[in-house]
């Protein structure tokens, strides 16, 4: 089947995850236990749910994580299977994960980091690199609206960054590498209410027609900032419950138990 | 804010970066100068005695006293006994089982210029990338601003083939030549200098080079001159169960500054090969030296088999007050690597610094470090070591930092950090501290990590392929010594450090 094909049948569908099951890789743990889910462009998802009930695992196998098995199922990205990909063919496909604990890496400028990581998937596509001049400008532009400042483009990536730097450097990566399909694990987690607003207006500033998104939270309170078209409930590694932005004020009102046990 | 303040400097080092990634993927295999020139050698016959020491001085048309000097060590070296306290691990030498002189036939007579170098000779360091037409820059790295010339001394096995830029040089009062033209030229300052800060007999391997030493390179820098450009001298072993023994012998007269920069490679081979180099350094008051290496001889294969066994003596002298060294070394070749470039600080106010990166992958094993001996008042020191290991290599750090009781007022720095790929390698620390009066101080850090999967995961998350993480995350924490290297060599050494680790992760 052609890439052009494929395109045609799948025009709405960004990412399309069908009865996903997942394992850990060095025990008998099964994580996942048949996912569904349908994030279409243009739209934003929400998942939440319980500790423990697979939100974060979900976002690792989708962008290549080591350390999981899939024993059945299967997730495309524009009809394309995600989970053949290493994980940086995931990237250049189009995929993105904004980390809940972004990694630190010593002596690698923030710069330099942005422009390999950009370069790569440029190159992965076939596409021209962008020159330092040009990347300067590009960063200058994204950085001004999410009020990253020029020493934190020099120091090292997330060393010594804040919480909130931490997140809004995530959401800067993502401005920068413009992908289809943005997954976001608990980016709420450790910000205080004025860097959560920063890092919504980042993200709701990325909202467009061809860009789905899926939010991943254990917290209502995000989804004051970032709307959701569609809301999921995931428990025990299902996505048990699928409703509209009311069903995550209902959770925040009366708590996961209810809810479940209403499902069960 | 203001993003453009920094936008030269950004583009300059950003441009470095990439680069350096282009370069990683566009070498394929993973040593790529381990091919071999075919010329006709002239040896002498294999194997040490005095007539091999005495044919050697011939060989360069030395005065009497230098082939005394030569037989004094010669004498010394047969008596003494290899060391064995490093942490390395190789068969027995057979030292009568090596040739210790190889020359090109077509050097029998020695160029006038390099327009008469054997085309052989030239394409072989055109093919290295080292420029032996007195053109403004190394090769690869062309389109560098602002663009500097930089001469060079060609060595191939034991003669050395050219040095360029030497009228120009010599315009400032610079002297860049060959060991063996310099005795021939300026026998009074070889004979006041050499041997003076690695005694004739100072260790094993030392001695071993005073009574052998080929050529290498001598560099004089007159009182007040800062060298015009970078000097270089590029060594290349080429010819079979042959020895490298050079010398290299640096003058700095008062006031005076140059920075120089030294290259190593040679062919693939099953055999070991040996190189025992000696490495002197005068710096008399107010003036500085800068010496960097770039190490990248024949590692050996994946198990091990061939490669150089790297044994080098590498000592300076601060004579003179505020007199300044800075050694830069990034030791990514040999088999074996066995080599601590020292610092006496002799005048007072004078300031040593090491700067390293040594990586050992697959079966190396590197043994190396520094010495900061402060005899004078109010000496500064500064080691920064980073250390690799990957596969199944150790890599050790071995250092000395002695306070004499005259050294009021002096302070070291130790900074030793090892970085672990893989869990079947080994990284070791052994430093040496005396501080002998109570006004001084020494701080020594070291820390010890693993490539993270995390930090690889998040590089590839964001698009990069495993070995572009790698090289990144290593040149991160190799940065430090990275930025220690000329702006010209700095790249090279990066797309190094990245290229002597492929394969080690996954």
């Amino acid at each position: 089947m052609s890439r052009s094909a494929s395109k045609g049948l799948w025009a709405n569908i960004m990412l399309n995850i069908k009865n996903l099951h997942v394992k850990l890789e060095d025990e008998d743990k099964v994580i996942l236990r048949g996912v569904d889910l349908t994030v279409e462009a243009g739209k934003v998802h929400a998942i939440m749910g319980p500790n423990g009930s697979g939100k974060s695992t979900l976002s690792y196998v989708l962008s290549g994580r080591d350390g999981y098995e899939v024993t059945d199922g299967s997730a495309e990205l524009e009809g394309e299977e995600l989970l053949d990909m290493d994980p940086e063919e995931r990237a250049a496909a189009g995929l993105f994960l904004a980390f809940q604990y972004p990694v630190e890496i010593p002596g690698v400028g923030n710069m330099t980091f942005l422009r390999t990581a950009l370069n790569a998937q440029r190159k992965a596509r076939g596409e021209e690199e962008v020159s330092a001049g040009d990347f300067l400008k590009l960063v200058r532009e994204k950085a001004a609206s999410l009020k990253i400042d020029a020493d934190m483009m020099k120091r090292p990536v997330n060393v010594g960054f804040s919480g909130g730097e931490k997140k809004r450097n995530e959401i800067l990566q993502m401005a920068l590498l413009e992908p289809k399909m943005c997954i976001l694990d608990e980016t709420d987690s450790g910000l205080d209410v004025d860097a959560m607003k920063l890092v919504a207006d980042g993200v709701n500033a990325l909202r467009s027609e061809g860009r789905g998104f899926l939010v991943i939270t254990h917290y209502q309170r995000l989804l004051d900032h970032i709307k959701p078209d569609v809301v999921h409930i995931m428990a025990n590694g299902r996505i048990v419950l699928t409703g509209g932005p009311e069903l995550a004020l209902e959770v925040e009102k009366n708590g996961y138990t209810d809810i479940l046990a209403g499902v069960e | 804010m203001a993003l453009e303040e920094n936008l030269s400097e950004l583009e300059v080092r950003e441009g470095v970066d990439r680069e350096t990634i282009e370069t990683v993927h566009a070498m394929s295999g993973k040593y790529k100068h381990g091919w071999e020139t075919e010329i006709e050698m002239e040896f002498a016959p294999k194997g040490l005695n005095e007539d091999i020491v005495r044919l050697i001085s011939a060989k360069n048309d030395e005065p009497e006293w230098l082939t005394e000097w030569r037989l004094a060590a010669y004498r010394r070296w047969v008596e003494m006994t290899e060391p064995t306290w490093a942490m390395v691990d190789y068969p027995e030498i057979d030292y009568q089982d090596i040739y210790y002189y190889a020359k090109p036939k077509s050097m029998e007579v020695k160029p006038k210029s390099l327009d008469e170098v054997d085309p052989k000779l030239l394409a072989t360091y055109a093919k290295l990338g080292i420029p032996l037409k007195e053109q403004a820059l190394l090769a690869g790295v062309e389109g560098a601003e602002p663009a500097r010339p930089v001469a060079v001394d060609a060595v191939f096995d034991s003669v050395s083939v050219g040095t360029t830029f030497q009228a120009e040089l010599a315009k400032a009062g610079v002297i860049f030549c060959s060991i063996s033209e310099a005795v021939r030229e300026h026998p009074e300052l070889v004979k006041k200098y050499l041997g003076s800060v690695v005694p004739q007999s100072d260790n094993f391997f030392a001695t071993l080079n005073a009574a052998v030493f080929s050529d290498g390179s001598f560099v004089y820098i007159p009182e007040g001159v800062k060298c015009p450009m970078e000097l270089s001298t590029y060594f290349r072993i080429n010819a079979e169960n042959t020895g490298q023994f050079e010398r290299t012998l640096i003058v700095a007269e008062k006031g005076s500054y140059v920075s120089y920069l030294e290259g190593c490679t040679a062919p693939k081979r099953d055999t070991n090969q040996l190189h025992a180099a000696v490495v002197e350094l005068v710096i008399l008051e107010d003036a500085e030296i800068k010496y960097s290496t770039v190490q990248n001889w024949f590692p050996g294969d994946e198990n091990g088999k061939g490669g150089i066994y790297n044994f080098v003596t590498k000592r300076a002298d601060c004579r003179g007050d505020r007199a300044k060294v800075m050694w830069t070394q990034v030791e990514t070749g040999s088999a074996i690597t066995w080599k601590y470039p020292s610092c006496i600080l002799r005048g007072n106010e004078s300031q040593g610094e090491f700067y390293s990166i040594a990586i050992a992958n697959n079966a190396q094993q590197a043994d190396t470090g520094t010495k900061m001996i402060h005899l004078g008042k109010n000496t500064r020191s500064r080691i920064v070591s980073k250390g690799i290991s990957a596969g199944k290599a150790q890599n050790t750090y071995r250092g000395q930092v002695t306070m004499h009781p005259k050294a009021q007022n002096s302070r070291n720095y130790t900074q030793c950090d090892s970085l672990l790929i893989g869990d079947q390698c080994g990284a070791h620390t052994v430093p040496y501290i005396e501080v002998k009066n109570n006004s001084s101080r020494v701080e020594h850090e070291a820390t010890t990590s693993k490539v993270d999967d995390d930090q690889l995961f998040y590089c590839r998350s964001r698009g990069m392929d495993e070995e572009e993480a790698v090289a990144l995350v290593v040149n991160g924490f190799c940065k430090e010594v990275l930025q220690a290297l000329p702006m010209e060599f700095a790249m090279e050494a990066q797309a190094l450090v990245a290229i002597s680790l492929e394969g080690s992760v996954g």
